[in-house]
């Protein structure tokens, strides 16, 4: 069986790749396209850790096919930080120690930039809602929770 | 995963004829977040998949001329919560939508592949009963109708025939006074699979409830309409005895079976519960209606 040639749009920049049709959008990341920010926890939706943006939609990059890729717009953690400016969500998991080995992160990093983006003034509640999808065995959630609830008070202090 | 054939067909009719003539090994994609999983699993292997998200009627939400809601069947969670009318005139569908995985599976799921997998314990079916919803389908030999409760026929089988595709939802226009509710006991706060689910479909006139429908989850091999609880219900000012009577008519319609989640016992007592708080909800959006 002949390979998919699929041309899509990855963090603004036109991108175009090869993929076998049964491949999920995580492998095709992963493997010809060289972006390995987003990780394979479970591979079944449950755990968030590839968490992409399709089209400024949340979604699970494991529950996607490469081949539905063709088209669309797709957002990585590698689109998040601009050269050496580290995103302010990136910025502030860093100050506060909202992770420890790491796994998790990119994908919670990519699942709280949506929520932010929908929701600029999330309660507590609403991020810990928002981010049920995304499973983090390290930190006990508390200070991933705590550092985006922060990151969204400087962001809008910094609106103003 | 070598052997699988992709496409992306644009218009019903091609999708149709090419999930027809693949037979049994074909699968329809439009969320994915059941299929990909079971392709991961082994528990599927399909030899085609046809992707339906490019067709236009399978991601539309239309409101009617009439004031009733058309659903493609591909539409997911998260464009059905962002529709700026829906959830006002079908909040405890839309609730019930809502409740299905994660912010990531809302990003995809659909009410089309919750009805198409077959849980007898999927979280849009009892609300999509309670509703009247009838689905449009189509197949080799045209287009026909049913009743979302005629559609599954067992833990992950349907009764839609060889080659069909489940195309769109059409929910009924509402008349003033109504107000429906979806509600689900899961032992945690959020993503888990219903041990109960109930829905609830009223319209109130001078106090008095003039019609009803309920829809009962993961109690039977199959979601179940439960006519003799909507019974109970019509004629009746929601008091204690027509809300006791509806709640032991869910309890009676009870077939569940004992697993990790509930035993049989416990099922069929929160059938009942639920059933009332599920009723409360709904005739309190019915009266602001």
């Amino acid at each position: 069986m002949a390979k998919l040639h699929v041309t899509t749009t990855i963090n603004g920049e036109p991108a175009e790749f090869l993929c076998e049709p049964g491949d999920t959008m995580l492998d095709a990341l992963r493997g010809p396209l060289g972006l390995t920010g987003s990780k394979e926890g479970c591979a079944s939706g449950d755990c968030g850790a590839c968490s992409i943006l399709l089209d400024d939609r949340l979604i699970c990059s494991c529950l996607m096919l490469a081949a539905e890729a063709e088209g669309h717009e797709l957002g990585t953690i590698e689109g998040m930080a601009h050269g050496e400016h580290l995103h302010p969500l990136q910025q502030k998991f860093l100050e506060m120690a909202a992770l420890q080995c790491g796994i998790c992160t990119s994908g919670m990093l990519v699942a709280s930039d949506a929520l932010l983006r929908k929701n600029p003034h999330p309660s507590e509640e609403e991020v810990r809602f928002w981010l049920a999808g995304n499973l983090c065995r390290c930190t006990g959630y508390d200070k991933i929770v705590r550092a985006v609830l922060e990151t969204a008070a400087e962001m809008q202090e910094a609106a103003q | 995963m070598t052997d699988i054939r992709y496409l992306s067909p644009h218009t019903l009719d091609e999708a149709v004829s090419a999930f027809a003539a693949a037979g049994s090994a074909a699968r329809i994609l439009a969320g994915g977040t059941d299929l990909l999983v079971q392709m991961r699993a082994g528990v599927v292997k399909p030899g085609l998949i046809v992707d339906i998200k490019k067709i236009a009627e399978m991601t539309a939400i239309e409101e009617t001329a009439g004031g009733g809601f058309r659903v493609g069947a591909a539409v997911s969670g998260m464009e059905l919560a962002e529709h700026p009318r829906f959830g006002k005139v079908w909040p405890g569908v839309l609730e019930a939508v809502n409740l299905i995985g994660s912010k990531q599976v809302q990003g995809r799921a659909s009410a089309g592949g919750n009805l198409c997998n077959g849980s007898p314990a999927g979280d849009s079916v009892p609300a999509m009963i309670a509703a009247g919803a009838i689905v449009i389908v189509q197949g080799p030999n045209g287009r026909r109708e049913m009743k979302v409760e005629d559609v599954p026929a067992g833990p992950g089988r349907t009764n839609l025939k060889p080659g069909e595709i489940l195309v769109s939802f059409a929910l009924p226009p509402r008349p003033p006074g109504s107000g429906d509710a979806y509600l689900r006991m899961i032992p945690r706060t959020e993503m888990d699979i219903a041990v109960v689910g109930c829905g609830v479909s009223l319209t109130m006139k001078d106090g008095v409830c003039t019609a009803a429908r309920v829809g009962l989850g993961a109690v039977a091999p199959t979601v179940l309409l439960v006519e003799p609880a909507a019974k109970a219900l019509i004629g009746s000012k929601l008091d204690d005895a027509a809300l006791n009577a509806a709640a032991a008519a869910c309890s009676a319609a009870c077939r569940p079976i004992d697993d990790k989640r509930g035993t049989i016992a416990y099922r069929i007592k929160v059938a009942g519960v639920l059933l009332k708080r599920t009723a409360a909800i709904a005739a309190k959006r019915a009266r602001e209606n």
